[in-house]
């Protein structure tokens, strides 16, 4: 090799036309060697896939025949549902965020459904373990005025996943979506589908309009402490909210969404006595970030103090019970100043109940490094907000097995 | 350390190169004429901070009576973004537009005989 051709064979080009998860996440590999993760178990709470790529082989799940027919046929014109509706939003930041739009470009190749090849592809790029799986748009099914969609499409996801996907890769694993709407039918799905390989537990979209602590879902809530599996509320917005409506850009109504429903339902969750009543059911919230956390234990603890009455139930303070609920990581806030972020984290007693999450690959995911490179918490601290806490409330094998790919 | 990028006349306006330095990744950017290098590592998450979209700064149009009259792009004030996450940075300084403390590491660019180097 000559000296020109050895010179320029150390600089490259940028590239908008191809795609890899592992290609565009060196970078994030390079952190995972310099930090050793491999020597420790990581397991990411929250991720995500776009269920919507795979909606032709989904509604073909669907139990009734003439909402199934509907689905197949509004998929059949362009790969978009609109029986599903959509969101108002611009996650990708006008395309800032390429892989939005790069990643039709990746290449899968063999019987492994692409699905578990590109979710296994990021998971070994950052250092990943075990990853539990979200849909994307079925995020915002909560909303949808019609009850018997979000059953059916709640019935046939859930269904393909387990088929497809945690079937097949035990490092996939997930939470199932509950259709909230039809108290009934959320009780039918954790029976039929809480013994099912991979399912850790089972989850409600936050945007929605029903209480939780309405009394139709107290067998449901029930069963779930019997099987030993968490109840879940993973975070999104509603844009078409009366109080959302006023913020006119999406950070708006992204800082305030992922946190308002959530509050909304913990708060109903904490003062109706909930905790209570199902002592041993395990709670988590998902995808609000944890400065929303900090503030509510405060607000509610103060009012309880002066409106015992309003609660009856509770023997605690209303803190000491979210204290015992599991907080995911994602968007984490990082104040400039850490000791604001340390108090956080000594709130929600995260030694034991803070379990990380990535949300990749969404617009504002995070790495582990979120959690590995904070100043004040030692490496065992580290450890468990990373995966062992998620191994025990999952009941994982604690030994690492991701394969970090090895740096060029 | 002299590191080469590229010949210059392969070098056309709005391309960039990312060079492998002893100190990590370097991003070089042609940009309206003039050579700009900064570090390819975000300082937010340390992602591919060269590896993104080239975007103008977005203002918002504030009219005399102090009312907002949509939003534009300023084409003066050119943005690279980092991928992973959006973080902005102006092409000129590498200053992080969402926290103007924050700057990427710069580096100088030379021409030699009609090529173009980053010093490191």
């Amino acid at each position: 090799m000559n000296d020109y051709a050895k010179a320029k064979s150390n600089v490259r080009e940028v590239r908008f036309d191809e795609f890899s998860s592992s290609g565009s996440l060196i970078k994030a590999t390079e952190q995972a060697h310099k930090r050793n993760y491999k020597d420790f178990l990581i397991v990411d709470v929250d991720s995500h896939h776009y269920e919507s790529e795979s909606y032709n082989e989904i509604f073909k799940y669907i139990e009734n025949p003439v909402i199934r027919r509907q689905a197949l046929e509004s998929a059949s014109r362009g790969g978009r549902s609109s029986m599903l509706g959509g969101s108002v939003g611009y996650q990708d930041i006008g395309g800032r965020i390429t892989r939005h739009w790069l990643r039709k470009h990746e290449k899968t190749e063999g019987p492994q459904h692409r699905d578990i090849t590109t979710t296994l592809r990021w998971m070994d790029a950052m250092g990943v373990d075990y990853a539990c799986l979200f849909p994307t748009p079925m995020l915002f099914l909560g909303t949808h005025p019609q009850v018997e969609i979000e059953v059916a499409m709640a019935r046939a996801y859930n269904s393909w996943l387990c088929e497809t996907i945690l079937e097949h890769e035990p490092r996939i694993i997930s939470m199932l979506y509950l259709p909230f709407n039809d108290p009934e039918a959320t009780y039918q799905i954790v029976k039929d589908f809480g013994h099912r390989k991979g399912v850790k537990g089972f989850m409600v979209t936050a945007p929605r309009y029903k209480p939780v602590h309405d009394n139709a879902y107290m067998k449901t809530y029930r069963l779930l402490e019997e099987m030993g599996l968490p109840i879940s509320f993973h975070a999104a917005y509603n844009w078409n909210d009366q109080s959302l409506q006023l913020t006119n850009r999406f950070i708006g109504v992204h800082a305030l969404g992922f946190m308002w429903f959530n509050m909304v339902h913990m708060t109903n969750w904490v003062v109706n006595g909930l905790p209570e009543r199902f002592p041993k059911l395990k709670v988590m919230w998902i995808e609000s970030g944890l400065t929303w956390a900090y503030s509510l234990m405060q607000r509610l603890d103060h009012s309880y103090k002066m409106r015992t009455s309003d609660c009856p139930s509770l023997k605690r303070k209303p803190s000491e019970y979210m204290r015992e609920m599991y907080f995911s990581t994602q968007p984490m806030e990082l104040p400039d100043d850490p000791t604001i972020l340390e108090a956080t984290f000594k709130m929600i007693n995260a030694e034991t109940q803070l379990v990380w999450s990535s949300d990749y690959p969404h617009w504002d995911f995070d790495l582990p490094g979120v959690i590995y490179d904070l100043p004040f918490l030692n490496e065992q601290s580290k450890r468990n907000i990373l995966g062992a806490n998620a191994a025990k409330l999952f009941n994982l094998d604690p030994q690492p097995v991701k394969k970090i790919p090895p740096l060029a | 350390m002299v590191v080469f990028v590229a010949k210059k006349s392969e070098f056309q306006n709005g391309d960039r190169r990312i060079v492998k330095s002893a100190r990590g990744e370097i991003g070089v950017f042609h940009h309206e004429g003039a050579f700009y290098a900064y570090a390819n590592t975000c300082l937010h998450s340390g992602g591919p901070a060269c590896e993104g979209l080239l975007m103008p700064k977005v203002v918002d149009i504030i009219a005399q009576d102090l009312t907002y009259q949509g939003q534009d792009f300023d084409e003066n004030e050119m943005h690279f973004v980092c991928p992973w996450h959006g973080w902005e940075y102006d092409i000129k300084t590498g200053q992080s537009i969402g926290d103007r403390r924050q700057y990427l590491r710069k580096y100088e660019v030379v021409e030699r005989d009609g090529d173009v180097f980053v010093i490191d």
